[in-house]
């Protein structure tokens, strides 16, 4: 009741709760007598012609079942976290129970994760049970944007191939695991106007030996040179150490058109791989590493 | 001939027949949102998308067929039973004008993604107010008949009518409180938890008022009619009445177990949730034990078929809803297809069915005929009906606690056995099973229809003469 501080709150919380427990109960006592013996009496009101009612005992079954709950109810109220801000006699709360569960966790299942901390990557890579439990978090955690076949999707790295923005040593993926990635390509659309865009992505297309105008692709080569080269380096191949893709292969992270490139240049590109250490740990981690490492092994 | 006072039929024929449509506009989406589950192609358009149709199946479903059952239902029975005609009844016209006025703007606005984003709750501000003004009139009309009744005292199924009015108003009200920033846009007065235990207040209500308090309105009335025989307790009604309009506001955060809501508000959802279970099958009891002595007619009545059969479902998924809201049980079943098969075995099963039997009683009646053009129909479209139920809710359930069982495996390591999509993939047959009752199901909607409009052309329409309340029997 973290909006509500006053001491007042509890009070009322609980003094209701209990207030509506003697409702349901005054409503049944009240209504509990078994009746005479012999045919049903009627309840003596007619209306629209025939509408009349019987008025039979409560079903005793019906009844027992509904004090049933009652009592259940004030039980549970009295054990369990209701009554305004009391804890309740169990001191059972849904947070202590979660901690309870993921220790118990932790003591049963992070031995089987840790034995492989000690090993480097390229050891666990060649695990093949190290490789199963891999394969398993990878569907858990990271198959939502990389596929459950790690081959990505549009603006979702393919991590089977071979190919790296930040780096495919094991410990670039590891830190990349780890801490998650910032890609960042600032929107140029100003700088470059409408018509020096289409030209820098024809340099571009050029770049990788795709078709292209090549009158634009000439032009396009010194607006290339005045604003790209910081990133994707003079020969367009790229820079790890920013994330800054390789634009002369064949892997196009948005897509290759002329349409698509244009639309990266002018308006940018924004993107994010979250970090992952404080959700799943060291070890954990470290089997991903070696399992993501060893998707552009299989190559 | 002399002119004698009549009832008001007109508005209950008006809401009789949108309730046959608008049930089949409803039940169609919902058909499509189904066939969209299992072929996903069909989400060719974004105003078609699966998001933006879901909401608009359960708005058209909830408040345009079960909201037309219940005025008509109400206008009528309040009227019989308190041997008068309506009070004011050019505002109970526009009560069934407003209405019809809301659910078009909700199939406009729907589709066109203009959404609170509220579950059962999603119409935006301006319609949200016609609402409230349309709701308000309605309660004025219902009330103001009770109150220039011929009758001493007021039958039982107007306390369920009454009860259902006012709590409608009071949620709709609290829970649509919101700041509009512009006409088609608007931020909840509330926030974080709050404003999720508010919509979870809003949304179980919405089940135990909307579519529990106002269709138990219709069975007081339309079983014993039908049966011709008195309802089996006074007494159990009594009972029942006050302690199920009272623990329905509890039950709530049943909805919100295991999450940021405080653990208390959990305890008091799940508890109270559970002392539910004798209030609601309080009325199941007294509806079905007032067939006492007249079980037979079972055999012969469709009507009745389709109110006993409904009454049954009724109990099913009051007994079922407490045992979900047992956090244990929740852990499993929450977020999965067992939630849908409950809700439709509440809303096929309970609502659905006992609302096409009121409006096949009443057809007849508001167009002067003796029955039906055709009870073999009824017949028909009662077994299509009740197989397409079972199809869907046993398909939901078997889909249901397999993706929980799913989700929860584990291997020996402590990583999932499933990814999620695995739960999608094996889920496809039932998804498919799902389709083929609601099918079924829309199928039953077209025979009453088809029934409806024979009935219509073949009569006219007909208001009953106001009768003198009848002295009591004894």
């Amino acid at each position: 009741m973290s909006d509500f501080v006053s001491e007042f709150w509890h009070y009322y919380v609980a003094g209701l709760t209990i207030l509506s427990l003697l409702y349901c109960a005054w409503v049944l006592v009240s209504n509990m007598s078994r009746g005479k013996a012999g045919p049903a009496e009627l309840h003596g009101h007619v209306w629209d012609e025939d509408l009349q009612e019987y008025n039979n005992p409560l079903p005793r079954w019906w009844l027992y079942l509904f004090w049933l709950t009652l009592i259940f109810s004030l039980g549970y109220f009295l054990l369990y976290p209701a009554l305004g801000t009391s804890a309740g006699r169990l001191g059972w709360s849904s947070k202590g129970e979660y901690e309870a569960e993921m220790a118990r966790a932790a003591e049963r299942y992070d031995p089987i994760f840790d034995k492989y901390l000690k090993q480097d990557l390229q050891a666990v890579a060649a695990d093949p049970e190290a490789q199963a439990m891999g394969q398993r978090l990878f569907l858990t955690y990271c198959a939502q944007c990389h596929g459950a076949d790690a081959r990505g999707s549009r603006g979702f790295p393919n991590l089977a191939d071979g190919d790296w923005l930040h780096g495919g040593t094991p410990e670039a993926i590891k830190t990349t695991i780890t801490q998650g990635r910032t890609g960042v390509m600032p929107p140029l659309g100003a700088a470059l106007g409408g018509e020096g865009t289409k030209d820098v992505a024809n340099y571009v297309r050029s770049l990788s030996g795709l078709a292209h105008d090549s009158l634009r692709a000439q032009r396009g080569r010194e607006g290339f040179a005045q604003n790209c080269v910081a990133c994707h380096g003079a020969d367009g191949k790229g820079n790890v150490a920013l994330g800054a893709p390789n634009l002369t292969d064949r892997i196009w992270l948005y897509g290759s058109s002329e349409a698509v490139i244009i639309e990266t240049i002018s308006k940018g590109r924004q993107n994010q791989m979250p970090a992952f250490h404080d959700l799943l740990g060291d070890s954990k981690v470290h089997l991903l590493s070696a399992y993501v490492l060893s998707l552009s092994r299989q190559q | 001939m002399q002119t004698q006072a009549t009832y008001d039929y007109q508005v209950v024929r008006q809401f009789s027949v949108m309730t046959v449509i608008w049930g089949i506009v409803g039940m169609a989406v919902g058909v499509f949102i189904a066939a969209q589950l299992v072929w996903p192609e069909l989400n060719f358009a974004e105003w078609l998308h699966f998001g933006r149709l879901r909401p608009l199946h359960t708005n058209a479903v909830i408040f345009a067929f079960g909201g037309c059952a219940l005025m008509g239902t109400s206008y009528y029975v309040v009227q019989r039973t308190s041997h008068t005609s309506l009070f004011l009844p050019w505002l109970a016209s526009f009560t069934f004008w407003g209405w019809q006025a809301v659910i078009v703007l909700a199939a406009v606005t729907l589709p066109l993604g203009i959404t609170s984003g509220k579950e059962y709750a999603e119409l935006e501000w301006p319609i949200d107010i016609l609402i409230a003004v349309v709701w308000v009139s309605y309660a004025v009309v219902f009330f103001g008949t009770i109150a220039k009744r011929k009758t001493p005292h007021i039958y039982v199924a107007n306390w369920f009518y009454g009860a259902f009015i006012i709590a409608v108003a009071l949620l709709h009200i609290v829970n649509s409180a919101a700041m509009p920033v512009g006409m088609w846009k608007s931020y909840s007065a509330y926030a974080g938890v709050q404003d999720a235990m508010i919509q979870w207040w809003y949304g179980h209500n919405a089940v135990g008022f909307f579519l529990t308090a106002g269709f138990l309105g219709i069975m007081y009335y339309f079983v014993p009619k039908q049966v011709g025989r008195p309802v089996y307790s006074y007494r159990l009604s009594v009972v029942h009445f006050w302690a199920l309009i009272f623990t329905y506001m509890w039950a709530g955060p049943h909805h919100l177990h295991y999450t940021a809501l405080p653990d208390w508000t959990q305890s008091l959802g799940m508890a109270f949730s559970l002392i539910l279970l004798a209030p609601s099958w309080g009325g199941m009891i007294n509806g079905i034990m007032t067939l006492s002595g007249a079980w037979d007619k079972l055999r012969t009545d469709p009507i009745l078929k389709f109110l006993i059969t409904a009454l049954s479902f009724y109990g099913m998924s009051t007994f079922e809803g407490p045992m979900m809201s047992i956090k244990t049980v929740n852990a499993l079943s929450h977020y999965t297809d067992w939630t849908i098969g409950h809700v439709h075995s509440g809303a096929l099963g309970w609502v659905a069915m006992i609302s096409i039997g009121a409006v096949y009683y009443l057809l007849p009646r508001l167009y002067g005929k003796q029955e039906m053009y055709s009870v073999r129909l009824i017949t028909a479209h009662f077994w299509i009906a009740t197989i397409g139920i079972v199809l869907y809710i046993a398909s939901m359930w078997i889909a249901g606690v397999m993706q929980g069982l799913m989700w929860r495996a584990t291997n020996p390591d402590g990583t999932l056995t499933y990814s999620f999509v695995e739960s999608v993939k094996a889920s496809y047959p039932f998804w498919t099973v799902r389709l083929l009752g609601g099918v079924l199901f829309l199928a039953g909607m077209f025979i009453m229809a088809y029934n409806m409009f024979r009935t219509m052309w073949s009569g006219k329409p007909f208001n009953a003469p106001v009768l003198a309340p009848t002295a009591a029997a004894h």
